[in-house]
């Protein structure tokens, strides 16, 4: 019997096959790193006596803690500054490469191990960080680790794991194509609805059909990368003539005939026609409008024309007992239309939609338009490459032109780490990947949305997609 | 690693589903560069609020959390766990965990128990009927017990093994370094490095 994309992967990496007891030992060959996830991990090693393995599979850069305005100065909140400082001592320690704050290839992890090149279709790839599932829309097996994984990915560049299942998610369209104005986010927010936050559990989902593979790569990792808020291990894409596309010519990406035998590999990398899935989910893309959530998880999401649901009408009780909590933090009314909900703050970035094209999707719609008064939209690229080519473009000029504030690169307001976040009662628009109470500030409340509505969104001040501007 | 093979404490149920790692300490909390410390960011919103479980005073000292399904999604966190061992958590029972979420607890000796949903729901009202009853947990025999009641849960053979046995995981690992070795040796010499720096 053929064999998934995933189990191709997985099967080329196992140093040393289970035995019914020990699970199989998996060589990873990319190992990502950031500040708030390490520092345990490299005392670890410290206090083991142990070296780095392969500090030439390792990178680092700065993202979680870093402010995304006057970044020339040191860090304000000292705990943040020591958690930074931390990290650059540990990479000097350890021979590790690292990407601090300011330098041209700083970002977001997930936006700049694709950038660079490293992000290879066929490798594993890890990193302490559950968004690693991003770098699976280049048919890589990518996917997030605890501190202790990290440092054992440190220590002997492999982790001991049982294989996973494996879940079709089939994206087709007639035309090919998707339906205006609907994005990306939009399809994985419908997945996410329809098979909730642990449908995906122990399964890696391969998302395949005629919708997935007419994506550009930046497309394909917004939907890889909230693989995790359906609770599944990774998400993967086929690699095909897109993902060469995007790799030929990036820094680390094979060169002559390195090129020639990676591409020839690649091409296998894909589910043979008799493989079997454990489990199968089928979206119709030609059916997808706008998708935006009301709740407190992300599996709580509805298309933009629907209304604010009434938990009453739901019949499992644990879902009802859900939906009432998440209303009350929401301080939102069953039956309200969600295009009546009013934002306070539009956030545009995040590993999920952080990358150039998101950029260039918001400032098509902002262009000639501004801002509702009153309301704040934060603009931060996912690094400072995307920054770059924003300002090359001229996007930034969109941007504060419209009335939105112009960053620099880093997680910002996805997650309450750094200076950027909401204050208690407030609400946005965000195009990050988590609607967790507080998770973008305390008492902050969260709506999920694409680039498109982001930007809409800010210009009439309630959920909008473009089609409402006129 | 600690050993674990059974543990009795007071029981304390959280009836919520979809208790994610944000829930369970928030970012804010996380920008310590030490492994202890903690117990202060765990549940950190909810406990600001007076009727909170965890601040009743018959769940003082608890260390069984008997939670709803999907405990500990999202974020990939260590912290999380460390939150609830810092604070007094020994076991957490649930009918569902989230992966990443399951394999830290494995890592760091606190006990992810998972059982049917109509289990936790009898331990639910048990718990809230008679506050401060202790939780019997056996890593042994696979079982929870709680006054009456009695039943079953699931773990891994692997991870229960390393668990009783206190096993070090790295350790582990490091006992095959010789097939890491050949492995290295069989890896195609095209794939990327991250060193030398090649940049655009």
């Amino acid at each position: 019997m053929g064999r998934t994309l995933a189990e191709k992967v997985w099967a080329s990496h196992v140093v040393r096959a289970g035995d019914g007891h020990e699970p199989d030992l998996l060589y990873i060959d990319l190992h990502l790193v950031h500040e708030v996830t390490s520092p345990q991990a490299f005392e670890g090693l410290r206090l083991a006596g142990r070296p780095v393995r392969r500090p030439d599979l390792t990178i680092a850069t700065e993202d979680h803690n870093v402010p995304t305005e006057d970044i020339h100065l040191p860090i304000a909140d000292e705990v943040s500054r020591t958690q930074v400082d931390t990290l650059r001592r540990n990479c000097a320690e350890f021979g590790v490469r690292l990407h601090p704050m300011g330098d041209v290839e700083q970002g977001i992890v997930h936006v700049v191990g694709p950038q660079l090149g490293l992000t290879q279709p066929g490798l594993t790839v890890v990193c302490g960080d559950s968004h690693t599932s991003t770098h699976g829309a280049f048919g890589a097996l990518a996917f997030g680790i605890g501190t202790s994984e990290v440092e054992h990915v440190l220590a002997t560049q492999t982790l001991p794991l049982r294989p996973p299942q494996t879940m079709a998610v089939t994206v087709d369209s007639v035309t090919g194509e998707l339906p205006a104005e609907v994005t990306s986010k939009d399809i994985i927010l419908a997945v996410i609805a329809k098979i909730g936050t642990g449908g995906g559990q122990g399964y890696v989902l391969e998302y395949r059909g005629s919708a997935i593979e007419s994506l550009s790569m930046e497309s394909r990792m917004t939907i890889c990368n909230m693989s995790i808020e359906a609770g599944a291990r990774a998400g993967m894409i086929a690699p095909d003539d897109t993902t060469l596309e995007y790799l030929r010519g990036r820094p680390h990406a094979p060169q002559g005939a390195d090129w020639d035998a990676a591409v020839e590999n690649w091409r296998s990398l894909r589910t043979d026609d008799d493989a079997m899935f454990d489990a199968e989910v089928h979206i119709d893309a030609d059916e997808l409008t706008p998708y935006v959530t009301w709740g407190t998880n992300p599996g709580q999401g509805l298309p933009l024309s629907e209304r604010v649901p009434d938990p009453a009408q739901l019949t499992d009780e644990g879902e009802r007992t859900a939906a009432e909590k998440a209303l009350a933090y929401m301080d939102l009314q069953a039956g309200t239309p969600l295009r009546d909900i009013a934002v306070d703050t539009v956030f545009l970035g995040s590993c999920t939609n952080g990358r150039i094209e998101d950029l260039r999707a918001a400032a098509e719609v902002l262009r000639g338009r501004t801002i509702r008064k009153g309301l704040r939209m934060l603009v931060v690229p996912g690094s400072m490459r995307v920054r770059a080519q924003a300002e090359s473009e001229g996007l930034h000029e969109v941007f504060t032109a419209a009335g939105a504030q112009w960053r620099q690169a880093g997680c910002s307001m996805c997650l309450g780490m750094n200076p950027d976040q909401l204050a208690p009662g407030e609400r946005a628009a965000s195009t990050s990947n988590r609607n967790f109470e507080g998770r973008q500030g305390k008492g902050g409340r969260t709506h999920l949305v694409s680039p498109l509505v982001a930007a809409a969104t800010a210009v009439r001040g309630t959920l909008s997609a473009p089609v409402d501007l006129g | 690693m600690e050993t674990f093979t059974r543990h009795t404490g007071t029981g304390v149920p959280l009836r919520r589903s979809n208790v994610d790692t944000d829930q369970i300490i928030p970012a804010v909390y996380l920008k310590r560069v030490t492994r202890t410390g903690f117990e202060d960011g765990l549940f950190a919103a909810w406990r600001a609020q007076d009727d909170f479980v965890l601040n009743l005073p018959a769940f003082a000292g608890g260390s069984v959390l008997v939670a709803g399904p999907d405990f500990g999604t999202g974020s990939s966190r260590e912290h999380a766990v460390w939150a609830l061992s810092d604070y007094g958590f020994r076991v957490v029972i649930s009918s569902r965990f989230a992966d990443i979420f399951r394999g830290n607890a494995g890592k760091q000796g606190l006990l992810a128990a998972q059982c049917e949903q109509p289990d936790v729901e009898l331990l639910w009202k048990l718990l809230e009927n008679e506050p401060g009853t202790e939780v019997t947990v056996d890593l042994a025999a696979k079982t929870v017990q709680a006054k009456d009641l009695t039943f079953t849960f699931v773990i891994d053979d692997y991870t229960r093994w390393r668990l009783l046995e206190g096993l070090d995981d790295i350790g582990l690992s490091l006992r095959h370094a010789e097939a890491i070795d050949e492995f290295e040796a069989r890896r195609p010499g095209r794939l990327p490095t991250t060193t030398p720096v090649r940049s655009a």
